[in-house]
């Protein structure tokens, strides 16, 4: 009960791990391309977090500025995905990952 | 002025966040995936707040729930097509994210049992007020050199993306 009352660090970091894992199951196992984008963002998510967890921790401001820049990635990951996914849309008329193998060998 | 009712607070914000998750990976369809991230986009900035991160919540609000969402909703109108709803929604390789997602969580668990005596007891006292004047001179001094390519990175990916989505180049 004491662990539960008294909010520390690793309590972030244990909830950063269960969104990390949430993600990683949602790009492993779904089909819809447009829904494995998004459990890219939770994993983005979910290292975001740690990041700023551990600049509390630690009392500075450069986990913050690290997470402002995974954020700007994030942003361009997106807008290039998405590009992609409109492409491939128009090719193959299906948003079904399975169908993404011409490299396949 | 410090946070009131910490605990409470943080099982609501976390219970929101993993709820929100569990949404995103098992909802059919996608506008309820996106809706569902943006429970979770929200919560996790209430919780930047508890951790004196008014600035990174604000970033997340505005750029993420606000702008990358409404690009995913985008998205998902212009190529949502009712086949797709009815399609099986997972693939066959669900023993590879069990597996997978089981290995991981272990591997958190071991090392967070085992190392989690190296973090100091207490959290070091930071400065609450000029929080936001802290990382603007640090993003604009220490940084700079990072914040530059990250605005080259963001031209890169804006052609990118135009061109990815180019009927003919």
């Amino acid at each position: 009960m004491e662990v539960m009352l008294h909010i520390t660090t690793l309590h972030y970091l244990v909830l950063g791990a269960a969104l990390f894992l949430l993600g990683v199951i949602g790009v492993l196992t779904r089909r819809n391309v447009v829904i494995v984008l998004m459990s890219i963002e939770l994993i983005l998510n979910a290292v975001n977090l740690n990041l700023v967890a551990f600049s509390r921790l630690w009392g500075g401001q450069h986990g913050q500025i690290f997470a402002i820049f995974v954020i700007t990635d994030a942003a361009a990951e997106a807008a290039v995905g998405l590009g992609i996914l409109i492409a491939f849309f128009r090719n193959k008329e299906t948003i079904n990952i399975d169908e993404v193998n011409l490299l396949k060998w | 002025m410090a946070p009131i009712a910490t605990p409470f607070f943080f099982y609501l914000l976390s219970a929101m966040m993993l709820v929100g998750g569990i949404l995103v990976i098992t909802q059919k369809n996608a506008v309820h995936s996106a809706l569902a991230l943006i429970v979770t986009l929200l919560a996790q900035a209430a919780i930047y707040l508890m951790l004196y991160a008014p600035f990174v919540a604000a970033v997340q609000i505005v750029l993420y729930a606000g702008g990358i969402m409404v690009l995913f909703l985008f998205v998902i109108m212009l190529v949502n097509i009712d086949r797709s709803l009815k399609e099986k929604q997972f693939n066959s390789q669900w023993w590879v994210g069990i597996i997978a997602a089981t290995g991981l969580g272990g591997l958190f668990v071991a090392v967070y049992t085992k190392g989690k005596n190296i973090f100091p007891e207490r959290v070091l006292s930071v400065a609450e007020a000029d929080n936001t004047q802290k990382v603007a001179s640090l993003l604009y001094g220490q940084y700079m050199f990072a914040f530059e390519i990250a605005s080259l990175l963001l031209l890169v990916a804006i052609i990118g993306a135009v061109v990815m989505a180019k009927k003919k180049i």
